[in-house]
């Protein structure tokens, strides 16, 4: 089993999160987190989606999402070539002078304090966020909140053009091809 | 501004702009308002008796005529009774648009009178659904759901309309080019991957064509036989592709899987290639997967990509639409084979030596009734391979796959993928009203039968004389066989006393059909050429027939297709066999 993370763009419209959770659930692939959220296009909304896999599933996944009509693009976020971040709160028993020494080297801020608990919120990548929850645990989590990875790819390419790109939208046969199909 | 007229309007304009000529449908509270255009529009419809009849009469229109078949039902129960023919729509990849009524958009979430969020129920058994709650989104969504159905792996499209949507006044603008950013099947192929195919082929000594539905569907049937001869290696077809290949073609070993010939399966398993077109590696046809052609390499053209790589791993994969992947393909074979044409001799013997040692046949019940297997193929001997014939689920339905010989595509219809009990008599009904000079036998069993017969009834008031042949071997045959095999003979509700109740002869005529009753070998013939005679009314034949006739060959569920039987408890002589 290996953890992989899809990006995956969807129009924007109504069910479309239903189409792509009941695409998962029917099909038995495990979702580990997923977030959705506007894009910088009000028609497209994006998906990033975390799951652990075997083997050649990946590609089978990407083809059964790239099914649903509503999907426009799909792409793996690969660790060496993208960011990726989770966002989480933590609420923990705990002040914040015993707090604060575990979180060094966290991008992690305690946002309250009272009455002898804390909220903490951290942001991370998974690994990272893993390993603080670890060390706090000693202290006895209340209750925690996380958000799901969103990631976005290095460089000045952007995931709506890379799928332009791979999937000859802008390619003028896709029109003939169109026409063809009309009664 | 353009000239406004009810979304109902816009609806059967949409419709009629979509080329639509037919509809099966039943009318109710929510589609109401629809109904009221339609008695206007030069559109057909064509009042079934139950839903689920509409939904498979789309079906065999659409498979018979290559056409997008559309059914229409109102919300709540009449859209839900559409289920099952789009589950069956979608595992057989059937063009199919089903419009049904919503109640009103304010009312959408409260469980109103007739609710049912069909949107949400038919997501995993559809293509691509619609909710529209605006009048204005009307031809658009019509629009999409033909070009969906259609094109690329074709499949069922829903639209559903809420009531007041139907009502409102809107303008009239039927979008001739959809724009769907998420939606764009690939048709022609990869260069590249053609000529690794032409290469593959050409090294390969046991190659063989492993047909599926798609290339019915993709209308590559003649593009398929020049490839084929071309090649020179066997073909099988699978029980979605019976008709694409000629059966009387000296290449064709006949249908692989669960009920195959012995050629064909044990092709497949001793093959060192398979040139697979429009073909899924179902479990029927492959057996226990890692069993499967182990030392056979993969050729998988289809136009779905999610079907490469999903049961078995493509050593070249081929995306697109199978008419130009054959045509692209056949010109490359011919380069590899200028350079070497192969020698598939040896293969040849081996095949036809197993063609000849186990040819398909059945034993004739030893006290005189009658054989199931010799009505089938009485049937379609004597009616031709030019006519329709559309089975149910079942026994008969792999006999008529068996002993029905098919020479053309869209000439035998059944639920493949689905196994639809239920599925003949609608969908013959609507292969009739696709092929109305065309004889339609529908090959049923007496158990799908008695599930939706009713639909006789709108073939009666609406001048659809299709013929039914009833296999009555009073019981549910099939999972009879299995519990003779399996559960050892205890018969745990399969016996449906149906030679008793109904009298299938007297049903028919009560639902003005011309009855008949068949029970011994002599009167077979005549009874069928009585029925092929009869053009004005539908006809049903009850066949009294032997209840322990078995289908053989067999591969049991889950084992391997080497291990096929080719009667109970006897296997291939393999030892006799060069293989």
């Amino acid at each position: 089993m290996a953890q992989h993370t899809l990006s995956v763009l969807v129009e924007n419209s109504p069910g479309v999160l239903a189409r792509v959770a009941g695409l998962f659930s029917r099909r038995g692939y495990n979702i580990d987190s997923l977030a959705v959220g506007p894009t910088e296009d009000p028609k497209v909304s994006r998906m990033t989606i975390v799951l652990n896999l075997e083997g050649h599933a990946l590609d089978q996944v990407s083809a059964q999402l790239f099914k649903l009509v509503n999907v426009i693009g799909i792409q793996e976020m690969k660790d060496s070539d993208t960011r990726q971040r989770e966002l989480a709160f933590v609420k923990i028993a705990a002040e914040r002078g015993k707090l604060e020494p575990l979180l060094a080297g966290y991008q992690a801020e305690i946002v309250e304090e009272k009455s002898g608990t804390s909220i903490v919120q951290v942001v991370a990548n998974n690994k990272d966020l893993v390993a603080l929850l670890k060390r706090l645990e000693s202290l006895g989590i209340k209750e925690l909140v996380q958000s799901g990875a969103i990631a976005i790819e290095l460089g000045s390419q952007t995931l709506v053009e890379q799928t332009a790109l791979e999937t000859g939208l802008a390619s003028s046969d896709t029109q003939s091809q169109l026409e063809d199909y009309q009664n | 501004m353009s000239e406004q007229i009810t979304g109902a309007q816009s609806l059967v304009k949409s419709l009629e702009s979509a080329g639509v000529e037919v509809m099966f449908g039943i009318p109710g509270g929510a589609i109401l308002p629809a109904y009221d255009p339609i008695f206007d529009s030069k559109i057909r419809h064509i009042l079934v008796r139950h839903e689920q009849g509409a939904g498979h009469a789309a079906t065999g229109y659409a498979q018979v005529t290559g056409k997008v078949g559309v059914c229409i039902a109102t919300s709540g129960p009449g859209a839900t009774n559409l289920v099952t023919p789009l589950a069956d729509a979608h595992m057989d990849s059937v063009p199919m648009v089903a419009i049904t009524g919503q109640v009103p958009g304010p009312a959408i979430g409260t469980d109103a009178f007739q609710e049912a969020d069909i949107r949400g129920v038919t997501m995993p058994v559809t293509k691509h659904n619609y909710l529209v709650t605006d009048p204005n989104e009307i031809p658009r969504a019509i629009s999409e759901a033909f070009y969906i159905a259609r094109s690329g792996r074709p499949g069922p499209v829903l639209v559903d309309i809420a009531k007041d949507a139907l009502q409102k006044m809107t303008g009239f603008n039927y979008p001739k080019r959809p724009e769907l950013r998420g939606y764009r099947p690939q048709i022609e192929p990869n260069d590249q991957a053609i000529r690794d195919a032409a290469a593959l082929i050409a090294q390969s000594a046991k190659p063989v064509f492993y047909i599926g539905g798609g290339v019915i569907k993709a209308n590559a049937a003649s593009d398929l036989l020049k490839l084929a001869e071309l090649v020179g290696a066997p073909v099988v077809t699978t029980l979605m592709a019976r008709g694409a290949f000629p059966d009387s073609h000296r290449q064709h070993l006949g249908m692989p899987g669960m009920h195959g010939t012995v050629a064909a399966v044990t092709a497949l398993q001793k093959s060192d290639l398979l040139i697979t077109l429009g073909a899924r590696f179902d479990d029927r046809v492959t057996g226990k997967l890692s069993t499967f052609a182990v030392n056979a390499k993969i050729i998988h053209a289809d136009i779905d990509p999610a079907e490469i790589g999903k049961n078995r791993y493509a050593d070249v994969p081929i995306i697109g639409d199978l008419g130009p992947t054959i045509r692209a393909l056949i010109p490359a074979v011919a380069a590899e084979f200028k350079k070497k044409q192969p020698d598939y001799s040896i293969w040849w013997r081996q095949m036809d030596s197993l063609r000849s040692t186990y040819p398909l046949g059945y034993n004739e019940p030893e006290d005189g009734s009658l054989s199931p297997q010799y009505v089938i193929e009485r049937i379609g001997a004597i009616t031709g391979p030019d006519a329709v014939y559309v089975a149910g689920v079942g026994q008969h339905q792999m006999w008529a796959s068996q002993f029905i010989k098919y020479e053309k595509p869209r000439t035998w219809l059944n639920s493949g993928g689905l196994g639809t009990m239920g599925y003949a008599v609608p969908a013959a009904m609507g292969a009739k009203v696709g092929a109305p000079d065309t004889p339609v036998w529908a090959i049923d069993g007496d158990g799908c039968f008695q599930m939706t017969n009713q639909e006789l009834v709108t073939c009666s008031l609406n001048n659809i004389p299709i013929k039914v042949a009833i296999i009555n071997n009073e019981s549910l045959g099939m999972v009879r066989q299995w519990q003779s095999l399996f559960y050892q003979g205890r018969y745990s509700n399969t016996d449906l006393h149906s030679k008793r109740i109904p009298d299938f002869a007297k049903l028919a005529e009560a639902m003005g059909c011309v009855g008949l009753r068949c029970e011994s070998k002599g009167d077979v013939d005549k009874i069928i050429k009585e029925a092929n005679a009869i053009n004005d009314a539908p006809v049903v034949v009850d066949f009294n027939v032997h209840r322990d006739a078995m289908v053989w060959p067999m591969v049991a569920a889950g084992t391997s297709n080497d291990d096929i039987m080719i009667a109970r408890e006897l296997a291939p002589d393999w030892d006799s066999q060069e293989l």
